[in-house]
């Protein structure tokens, strides 16, 4: 079954087009890694999955339903989950507020002014749970402005996963980690069933190659390279975007 | 401790008309409660969603000014006080639809112009406003058969009410509803990559503080018995922000330590300082200098502070006596 299918997708900022074209078909249950060098347009075309740019043309569907027209709000209902390549949490806020704002996303209760989200004690178990899940269990209450970059990374990735996607989009999951850091942040990955689709962008090629099943080669905003690693990384077309002509 | 502290804050408020001695200033406290009303609606938008408005005197403006009217045409209080919160709720959903399609300097912008627009209402529309003239009323409403002529039963009226909003307001923030509040607030961004609804988030925001405005605009003009235009001029909007903004965002208590500063300086204060606009002024200077996220939070900072040094200091004097 296709979990992610994109066809013709086109963007334009002005003059700059920066998604030309791209067709993208990802397998249920696949991991695909998209390299590419900056400016490639990764980035914008994780925003245009998720709807938070709208495509001037072309298809994005999500399990065979199209969602192109779709609110960014309403794809995370149907199970498309993202992190950013920079952090995007509440530093303010407790490790365990921040989960609990991923799993109140997708329950009623957000709506619900007069539920103390203190005794929502199923929501605050579950919060805690996930922690518990990624190692940071025993820091539930500290502010997450007062944790390390690494163990904030851990936490957009809980978060998301506390979403139940279906498709995981992540953006850089390893930049700016120490090699521990990455080490931690491998191994959580590696925890995610095979039920969720993990597309992932990385330019960290030891770890991301490894945790590939197939990889995209972006340029420019399009797809110029498409397969298994043995056959990416032999392209010519791939070293020459990479170690030019 | 905190729920005996609301306690005592609560006894000493209900007994204001027995230890402040003479209606003028019962009458300051009922003023003061009002301005509560008003700033803690505000600061539903200011503190909790992070959108600014500059407009919100019009709201408030809108309630009293239909109650005004409707009495004035002979209709009952309960009429023309029902009438007045649906006429503001109408118009804040009005406001909230044209003033979000952005947020930040632009946000502010649209509700200044709005609220400028109600107040060329009311300053023009003369045959139903008598403009600068303002609308006066005659009688104060009696409910259960208690007149709220005198001023120890208006406060009580008053406090009442603003003790209900203020519970309301407790509730509010501490609710699942009031956690997404505050996250599109910090994290529009990432909100709405969890699944939540930010533009409805901030309308039922914009309607709840409307409702807040309309509640203060009633009694303002049941307080005074008259409305005009300069209740919904844009310094009257600028006065309730710095309310918000002095007393700290974002807190329950804040925006009632804005609303006290800024009654008493205005009408107590006036009284014995001419300039009490400068005074003012240098007081929020102050404020923004040495506590800048406002009195409340700020104080609460100050205490944690001298707590600390005061357990630093104990703690250090037996090892320099040991040595």
């Amino acid at each position: 079954m296709t979990a992610l299918a994109i066809q013709q997708l086109d963007k334009s900022f002005g003059g700059l087009r920066v998604a030309r074209g791209i067709d993208l078909v990802v397998e249920a249950g696949e991991r695909r890694l998209i390299i590419g060098p900056n400016g490639a347009g990764k980035t914008t075309l994780f925003s245009l999955i998720t709807g938070e740019i709208a495509p001037d043309g072309g298809s994005v569907a999500l399990f065979d339903d199209d969602i192109t027209r779709m609110p960014a709000r309403r794809r995370a209902h149907l199970g498309l989950a993202r992190t950013y390549q920079i952090i995007t949490l509440f530093p303010k806020d407790t490790l365990l507020h921040n989960l609990l704002l991923s799993l109140l996303g997708l329950s009623r209760l957000r709506w619900n002014p007069c539920a103390r989200l203190a005794k929502q004690d199923a929501l605050q178990q579950e919060a805690r749970q996930r922690l518990a899940e990624i190692g940071l269990g025993h820091i539930a209450d500290r502010p997450l402005a007062q944790t390390s970059y690494g163990e904030r990374r851990r936490v957009e990735i809980a978060m998301a996963l506390a979403q139940k996607p279906r498709v995981l989009l992540l953006d850089e999951p390893f930049a700016g980690l120490s090699l521990e850091e990455r080490r931690e942040v491998r191994a959580l990955l590696a925890t995610v069933p095979r039920d969720v689709t993990i597309v992932m962008i990385e330019h960290d090629m030891d770890v991301a190659l490894d945790f590939a099943d197939r990889i995209t080669v972006m340029h420019l905003g399009e797809i110029v390279v498409e397969g298994a690693r043995a056959e990416v990384v032999a392209d010519p077309r791939t070293r020459e975007i990479y170690l030019g002509e | 401790m905190k729920r005996v502290g609301w306690a005592v804050a609560l006894i000493v408020l209900a007994a204001v008309p027995l230890w402040v001695g003479g209606s003028f200033y019962v009458n300051i406290v009922s003023q003061i409660l009002i301005a509560a009303i008003f700033a803690l609606g505000l600061d539903i938008l200011v503190g909790y969603a992070g959108l600014i408005s500059l407009g919100h005197a019009g709201l408030f403006g809108i309630a009293a000014y239909t109650v005004a009217i409707l009495l004035e045409h002979g209709f009952g209080h309960s009429v023309a006080i029902i009438a007045a919160l649906g006429m503001t709720l109408a118009t804040t959903m009005l406001f909230a639809v044209l003033a979000l399609r952005t947020t930040g300097i632009g946000f502010i912008m649209i509700t200044l112009a709005l609220g400028q627009l109600l107040w060329g209402l009311g300053y023009r529309w003369i045959d139903l406003t008598h403009g600068d003239n303002g609308v006066s009323g005659t009688s104060r409403p009696m409910p259960f058969n208690i007149s709220l002529d005198s001023a120890d039963h208006f406060y009580y009226a008053t406090l009442l009410i603003f003790v209900a909003v203020l519970i309301g307001m407790a509730i509010l923030t501490g609710s699942a509803f009031g956690a997404s509040l505050r996250g599109t607030r910090d994290q529009p961004r990432r909100m709405t990559a969890l699944g939540f609804d930010v533009w409805t988030i901030r309308f039922i925001a914009c309607v709840m503080s409307g409702l807040c405005s309309a509640v203060a605009g009633i009694l303002f003009f049941y307080y005074n018995e008259f409305i005009s235009p300069h209740a919904l001029a844009l310094s009257a909007s600028a006065e309730v922000l710095l309310m918000v903004i002095a007393g700290g965002s974002g807190t329950l208590l804040g925006p009632v330590a804005g609303a006290a500063l800024v009654v008493i300086m205005k009408s107590v204060m006036s009284a014995y300082i001419e300039r009490w606009n400068f005074t003012l002024g240098a007081i929020f200077v102050l404020i923004v200098l040495f506590m800048p996220e406002g009195l409340v939070p700020g104080s609460r900072r100050l205490v944690r502070f001298l707590l600390a040094a005061a357990k630093t200091g104990r703690g250090a004097a037996p090892a320099r006596s040991g040595g």
